[in-house]
């Protein structure tokens, strides 16, 4: 009896719910109509949604765009050779971007020397000797000083960094490697070596996070083997891990590079900004940012102006290509596990 | 015989020096890498401090030559251009994560956003200032306060997609498929279930990015370009903590040299408690629930 009665009851509700008109309309159907359709709610949704992410090719799009639009002049006077020449004289309505080119790469190029050796020593002790309870604190201290703002760090490099260099590294380097001629002339504290140690010190985090990253993604099992091998632990770190890991260290080196190549405040208060080529480490120097930051907002004269935003887009082609390389680089090595924001 | 035994001694005695040698290298390098950051901690609390007083929060510069006066101006303005910044920046990236993480998972389309953004991420923010200068400001023919806080809005949106994504990621496939189950819309279900459970992630990777570009000068010469006194419209030129810092260091001045001083160590202290208190209230949960 039951049976059949439920059968019967499931029935009038298909009914009814088909039925549509006559007899009354079913619960869920009044509910579901009463609210109306989600797909376009949906459909809308998503596509802002998506607009919101192809905002990032928008920016890249908008920010190439105004820099060859803002160059144009200058690209049109001067063409190719803006790049391989070294005077840049305002007054007369020379410019070269040498100069620049040469500091931006030698001050990077020293950083790099300085902060590479640095923050591979410290992934490799962090990774595989740090005590377990000292990890998490000194891997957060390394990441302050990423926190810290670039104008932070030039006006410590000022106040203590320039004295520092002027009154005994200097002296000191000049004393014992004097006879390299990287070290001669007049040593005022600020100049080439003095921007690159502060650079290396704001590079550094970045290398070694990407470093400890691609380390830890090194399967624990390479480790093991090593060891079982007789190895020792340095051994094992450089047979085991370092090169296994050694792609995506490169990538992070790279990445550090681009930082360098860009960054701004920093080096501009501490490099002297003259635009000239010397060999020695202590004489000023100058770089494509700094120019920038010094003297864009009292250019003079359209072709100034344009001058100066094509060394901005020569930093931008730089600084994206260099990027893309780092990035495909420690992709390479860190694909599968989920990605972090550097 | 006794020379392979010989040969064997030296060979271990090399490698077990080697490894002691790597070792106290690897314990140097740490040490020297902290030894900056201790150094900066140190000068920035022992200069600041002693610079730091009540005029410094309430005065605005006086001029050369007067001793005292404060970064007032300088204080507001930051707090005006970093809100515009926000506005533009914290929306527009959270939308773009929710399309990666919900909507794009898999797709070449999101895997250009993604590479796009930390290649954008790594682009100095310099460049980031004339193009901004080229398209606003040389416009509007005047420097202001809102260009600046584009600028940095722009800054922040590579960052704010990138932590969106990761944080939704880690939302369980079930929760999502419950809600859908009960019959919630696709994007009521992603407001309110996907975003609500990883909010506290999101709001942290937000604070992130703020602090980032809280302490951004290059972009902002250019287009803020910094004031000497009191302005609270947008569209005029517009004071902000970095770029004071950066005109008083450079500046011949002792007096300026100690405001520049008690600048920083403001700054920082914004950045580290706006940072640390937000991941502390995160890890505790107590923003789960909000929206």
């Amino acid at each position: 009896m039951q049976p059949q009665g439920m059968v019967s009851s499931a029935d009038a509700a298909a009914s009814a719910l088909e039925a549509g008109d006559g007899g009354s309309p079913s619960l869920i159907r009044t509910f579901l109509q009463g609210r109306g359709s989600s797909a376009v709610a949906d459909g809308t949704f998503r596509n802002l949604m998506m607009l919101c992410s192809l905002s990032i090719f928008a920016i890249v799009a908008f920010i190439a765009w105004e820099l060859v639009k803002g160059s144009s002049a200058s690209i049109h006077e001067f063409g190719f050779a803006f790049f391989r020449t070294e005077t840049w004289d305002p007054v007369s309505g020379e410019f070269g971007a040498w100069p620049f080119i040469y500091g931006t790469l030698v001050s990077s190029l020293l950083a790099l020397l300085m902060a590479v050796p640095l923050a591979i020593g410290v992934a490799v002790f962090l990774t595989e000797m740090c005590p377990r309870p000292l990890r998490g604190p000194i891997s957060f201290l390394t990441e302050l000083l990423a926190a810290i703002p670039s104008v932070v760090y030039g006006l410590w490099a000022v106040f203590v960094l320039v004295p520092l260099m002027r009154d005994h590294i200097g002296p000191f380097l000049l004393k014992t490697l004097g006879w390299t001629g990287f070290f001669g002339g007049y040593n005022m504290g600020i100049g080439m070596l003095t921007a690159s140690i502060i650079l290396a010190i704001m590079i550094l985090p970045i290398i070694s996070s990407i470093t400890r990253e691609v380390m830890t993604a090194v399967p624990i099992s390479q480790r093991e083997a090593a060891l079982a091998l007789g190895a020792t632990r340095w051994e094992m770190v450089r047979i085991g891990v370092l090169r296994n890991a050694r792609i995506g260290i490169v990538g992070g080196v790279i990445l550090g590079l681009g930082r360098a190549l860009g960054e701004t405040m920093a080096v501009t208060m501490v490099i002297g900004n003259s635009p000239q080529i010397a060999k020695s480490l202590f004489a000023p120097g100058y770089t494509l940012a700094s120019v920038i930051a010094n003297e864009f907002s009292e250019a003079t004269g359209d072709l100034y102006l344009s001058a100066l935003m094509e060394i901005g887009l020569a930093l931008f082609l730089v600084t994206i290509l260099v990027n893309a390389l780092a990035r495909l680089l420690v992709w390479a090595v860190t694909r599968g596990a989920p990605a972090r924001v550097a | 015989m006794r020379d392979s035994i010989k040969t064997g001694r030296v060979r271990s005695a090399w490698r077990w020096s080697a490894n002691h040698v790597f070792t106290l290298l690897a314990v140097g390098s740490t040490v020297l890498v902290l030894a900056p950051l201790v150094a900066i901690f140190i000068y920035l609390l022992y200069k600041g401090a002693s610079s730091l007083n009540w005029a410094f929060f309430t005065q605005i510069p006086k001029p050369v030559g007067e001793s005292g006066g404060g970064m007032a101006n300088a204080i507001v303005g930051s707090g005006i251009i970093l809100a515009i910044a926000s506005a533009i920046g914290i929306p527009i990236g959270i939308a773009g994560g929710v399309y990666l993480s919900e909507y794009g998972r898999g797709r070449m389309l999101a895997n250009a956003v993604r590479f796009t953004a930390d290649v954008l991420n790594g682009v100095p923010s310099i460049v980031m200032g004339i193009s901004v200068y080229a398209l606003i400001v040389l416009k509007a023919k005047h420097f202001s306060g809102y260009s600046g806080g584009v600028a940095l809005g722009i800054m922040m949106i590579p960052t704010v997609i990138r932590t969106t994504e990761e944080m939704l990621l880690t939302v369980p496939s079930a929760i999502r498929e419950a809600a859908l189950g009960l019959g919630v819309p696709a994007w009521r279900a992603v407001v309110s279930v996907s975003l609500k459970t990883a909010s506290p992630g999101i709001i942290t990777g937000c604070m992130l990015a703020f602090a980032r570009v809280a302490g951004e000068t290059a972009p902002l010469l250019f287009t803020a370009f910094g004031n000497a006194f009191w302005s609270t419209n947008p569209n005029q030129p517009m004071a902000a903590l970095p770029l004071q810092i950066y005109v008083y260091a450079i500046s011949p001045y002792d007096d300026w040299h100690r405001l520049a001083w008690a600048g920083a160590l403001v700054l920082i202290a914004m950045i580290m408690v706006s940072v640390s208190l937000v991941r502390y209230v995160a890890s505790r949960g107590i923003l789960k629930g909000a929206s």
